[in-house]
């Protein structure tokens, strides 16, 4: 039998019992808009693909982590110093975490700023939202489980924060840490947490979120009239340059992890006092710094639970925003989500700054 | 000819990526991570009344066979200038060869210029192995 | 009616004292119950006794100044027939503490090791002989160990705790009008305040390191006799004095005035640090008496810059190390292996003391092949770390050229406008 027959053999077996053709039958029809913003198509695939990194470098770290106060920093050592490539897979794994978060943000901006968040992908847009709340968990939880200094030190910081919530903060705290301190309580709940419990709900939530986007197609951007607009082949088309940026984004991150492995840093000390200036990952600098800023009393109400209202109220009301972002008509109030959009984004990023140089 | 080059580079790259990822599987020499327990050597390696340097993580430590059952093992960092100690079989106690520093079997000093007592290690024979290990 | 009345207080008082007042013995004591309503200087020794260890064993003032402690009858109690003996004569001190602290069956009830040569020791000393002569200007017992708040030595709060020592002894060597009349120098505990056992003692946590009385002695304190100095270095630095006993030196430095041996090259009382600048350089030891030319000249160059030879060589290993330590690799053996270099360093100045450069020469040898050694694993760990981006800059190129090739596919693909659906009212989706 020559390949081809071979092949054309096995597809039809395969056919017989896996929907085969209807899959090959979509992604032949799949087309993407082509317009001066489809460039923005792409950073859901990028996070898509840096999600993926995660789970298969997170797999492997997995073959050799130990989630115990007594061996986690020394198994993290051993994985960066002994074992063949481990220096590689952990740098990886840790850059391509802070990417990710990165990419997913620009991805909710940029669909913000496009209004793809219009009817009927009103769903989308929720499920992206959990999912950008379920990245920041991955990154606060994973970030203990080197259990070095600055995790140790950052943790103990985030759940006092969570604790300072009004009325559930002390529960909250409390089941964060798995008791009243920072411990090893906390770390192997964290690291159920990071690998199996977010895992489940985030593999559940990008499955919904790639089946309704699927569904729903791409969207054009209002300003664009429909029958302007060029479609592209998905597959191959879209589909190869899309390969190509996946492939790009693999050799920034080869790079990254080559020139500026992750550090070991210090074995946790938790009667050491915090190292000076001590302070969240980059996500989360914004929020931290703005809780620093707000004075410790505004009326009557104590500052730090006037902020965390605040950035509640802030969530909330963006989660919502394909109901108030368009018009009764259904149309997008382009020029108020615009404008709050870039009010956001800019407070976010100068926020961080002064997070990072105060 | 571009299919190939397509095709030939993917592949190459995508053997670049697998090539890290299966050496990572393997598991690597040194099984232990952390440095609470090491293996010191096989029972017969070491006569009764003497002693010898071993590995501890990144420290000396010293196993001392007493007699034929009994076994002891220290820290190997003198306490006073951090050199390593040495067992003295005649003397049976354990001499720091830069002062004249000299601490009994217990690892407590008995003369000369170490400030503190040798830490020390709890010590079990498995079989014919030796294993040494941090006392918790 | 008045008088009665101040008796009855007074009587009360007494009867109540023991009650009301703080630290007084469950037996009767009735030199420190009536001493303590008294003032000034009649009241301090009442007042300081409660600390003191005499009274925490259950002796009271009687025991030493004589008298009856149970009487409350102030002609009574203080009775010279019963024994008493008001202040002492300073003459008369060390017998007077001798009585108990040198009767071995006495001191056998307090503990089970009770030293009782102190007495025997103190006459042969330099103070026991002046005092002998009539001087009261020298020390006895309560001048160091202080009087009425006797502490253990091991309580840190104690005249004679090793750290209080140097105080204790420089309240008169260091006060040059008390010393005028003996010519001996005053700037001891000064200079003993820069020294290297000074600072042991109190930064270096370790209360072995020596204070006046190690060398001098304490009860029996003398100088140490000139050919007895390296004997009293040696108790400490054993394996130093031992080389330096089989020197050439030795023998020489015996005659030296003003103390010999050790003190020669170390001074006695403000020991600095030793370093290779006591070998050569302009502060050099040696040259005070080599001239730079000479044998021992050229033997004392010749040693120093063995030393700092090897201690640049240990320095530079253990900088590579750090370095590939830090980007990550595995250098543990090696950075062990080093501090057996360290080791050969201490070797090689513990065998300077024998003042033959080729004594010396063998641990300089050992420790220079670990410093190579190390130095050899340490760049190999750091040209490991430009081996992996070496590997990177591979599998960058590798990618590189797919991205390229699938790019000039997509544009042969795409050539005659294929892959694209032209704008149309019939949108796929929605």
């Amino acid at each position: 039998m020559t390949a081809t027959e071979i092949k054309t053999k096995t597809a039809s077996w395969l056919d017989e019992r896996l929907p085969l053709s209807a899959i090959r039958e979509f992604l032949d029809h799949k087309t993407v808009p082509v317009h001066s913003a489809t460039r923005w198509y792409y950073f859901g695939g990028i996070t898509l693909f840096l999600f993926g990194v995660q789970i298969v470098t997170g797999l492997l770290l997995m073959l050799y982590y130990r989630p115990t106060v007594a061996e986690s920093f020394d198994s993290v050592r051993f994985i960066m110093t002994r074992v063949q490539f481990g220096w590689l897979v952990r740098s990886i794994h840790s850059w391509s975490a802070n990417l990710l978060i990165f990419v997913a943000f620009v991805h909710m901006f940029s669909v913000a700023f496009t209004h793809a968040y219009r009817r009927p992908r009103e769903l989308t847009w929720l499920s992206g939202i959990a999912l950008l709340g379920l990245m920041l968990a991955f990154g606060f939880s994973g970030y203990l489980l080197p259990w070095n200094q600055i995790s140790y030190f950052a943790t103990k910081v985030g759940t006092d924060v969570a604790a300072s919530t009004p009325i559930v903060g002390e529960a909250l705290a409390r089941f964060l840490r798995g008791g009243d301190d920072v411990g090893s309580a906390t770390l192997t709940r964290f690291f159920a947490f990071h690998v199996i419990l977010l895992p489940m709900i985030a593999g559940g939530l990008v499955a919904l979120h790639l089946l309704l986007v699927q569904t729903s197609g791409m969207s054009t951007p209002p300003w664009i009239p429909e029958s302007r607009v060029r479609q592209m082949r998905f597959f191959p088309n879209f589909f190869l340059r899309e390969v190509m940026v996946w492939y790009g984004a693999l050799a920034v991150l080869g790079a990254l992890a080559a020139i500026f492995p992750w550090e070991l840093g210090e074995k946790a000390d938790p009667f050491a006092s915090a190292p000076k200036g001590i302070r969240p990952e980059w996500y989360f600098l914004a929020t931290f710094y703005t809780l620093k800023l707000i004075p410790s009393h505004v009326w009557i109400f104590e500052g730090e639970i006037m902020g965390l209202l605040g950035f509640a109220v802030l969530a909330v009301g963006w989660a919502l925003l394909p109901f108030w972002g368009v018009t009764r008509a259904g149309e997008a109030r382009t020029r108020v989500v615009t404008g709050i959009g870039v009010a956001l984004v800019s407070y976010l990023i100068t926020f961080t700054i002064l997070g990072y140089y105060k | 000819m571009l299919s190939w080059v397509v095709g030939g580079g993917a592949l190459a790259s995508i053997a670049s990526f697998l090539y890290p990822v299966i050496r990572f599987m393997a598991p690597p020499q040194v099984t232990e991570a952390a440095v609470n327990e090491v293996a010191a050597g096989k029972v017969q390696d070491l006569k009764p009344n003497s002693g010898k340097i071993i590995k501890f993580g990144n420290k000396p430590a010293l196993l001392v066979r007493v007699n034929q059952t009994d076994w002891k093992a220290f820290s190997a960092v003198c306490t006073h200038l951090n050199c390593t100690v040495q067992y003295r079989d005649t003397t049976q106690q354990i001499w720091c060869a830069c002062h004249n520093g000299t601490y009994d079997m217990t690892g407590r000093v008995v003369s000369g210029p170490p400030p503190r007592g040798l830490e020390e290690f709890a010590v079990n024979v498995r079989g014919d192995d030796v294993v040494i290990s941090k006392r918790t | 009616m008045k008088p009665f009345r101040v008796v009855l207080t007074f009587a009360a008082a007494l009867f109540l004292a023991p009650v009301l007042l703080p630290g007084q013995q469950p037996v009767t004591d009735t030199c420190v119950a009536c001493h303590s309503a008294l003032v000034d200087d009649l009241q301090k020794p009442a007042t300081l006794f409660k600390d003191d260890i005499h009274s925490s064993k259950g002796l009271s003032c009687a025991d030493c100044h004589g008298g009856d402690r149970t009487k409350d009858d102030m002609s009574v109690a203080m009775d010279p027939a019963k024994g008493f003996l008001g202040k002492p004569k300073r003459t008369a001190i060390p017998q007077l503490c001798s009585r108990c602290h040198s009767d071995a069956k006495f001191m056998g009830k307090f503990r089970p090791q009770p030293r009782v040569d102190q007495f025997t020791l103190y006459k042969t000393s330099i103070h026991g002989k002046r005092l002998a002569t009539g001087d009261e200007n020298v020390a006895t017992c309560i001048d160091c160990h202080s009087v009425h708040d006797i502490r253990a030595v091991k309580d840190p709060r104690a005249t004679v705790y090793p750290l209080n020592v140097p105080h204790t002894c420089g309240q008169c060597h260091a006060d040059s009008k008390h010393m005028a009349k003996y010519g001996i120098p005053t700037d001891q505990l000064d200079k003993y305040h820069t020294s290297v056992h000074w600072n042991a003692l109190t930064k270096g946590n370790d209360l072995s390191a020596p204070t006046c009385a190690s060398c001098h002695g304490n009860h029996g304190a003398k100088p140490p006799e000139v050919a007895s100095v390296s004997a009293v270095c040696g108790t400490c630095h054993v394996s130093f004095a031992q080389n330096y006993d089989k020197s050439i030196h030795q023998p020489l430095f015996s005659e030296a005035p003003g103390g010999g041996g050790c003190v020669v090259c170390h001074t006695n009382h403000g020991i600095q640090m030793p370093s290779t600048a006591m070998l050569s350089g302009p502060k050099a030891v040696c040259t005070q008496c080599h001239d730079a030319a000479s044998d021992g000249g050229k033997a004392a160059a010749e040693m120093a810059g063995w030393v700092d030879g090897l201690d640049a060589a240990l320095k530079r290993s253990e900088g590579v190390l750090m370095s590939a330590d830090k980007s990550g690799m595995e250098v543990s053996e090696a950075q062990l292996r080093l501090s057996d270099g360290r080791e050969n360093l201490v070797k090689a100045k513990l065998a300077m003391h024998t003042f033959n450069p080729d004594e010396m020469h063998k641990p300089i040898l050992a420790g220079m092949a670990i410093a190579d050694e190390t130095l050899k694993v340490g760049q190999a760990a750091l040209r490991e770390k430009n081996y992996r981006r070496w590997g990177l800059a591979v599998s960058s190129l590798l990618i590189a050229i797919t991205l390229a090739a699938i790019w000039f596919l997509l544009r042969r693909m795409e050539a005659g406008g294929a892959g694209y659906r032209p704008a149309s009212t019939h949108a796929p989706y929605r």
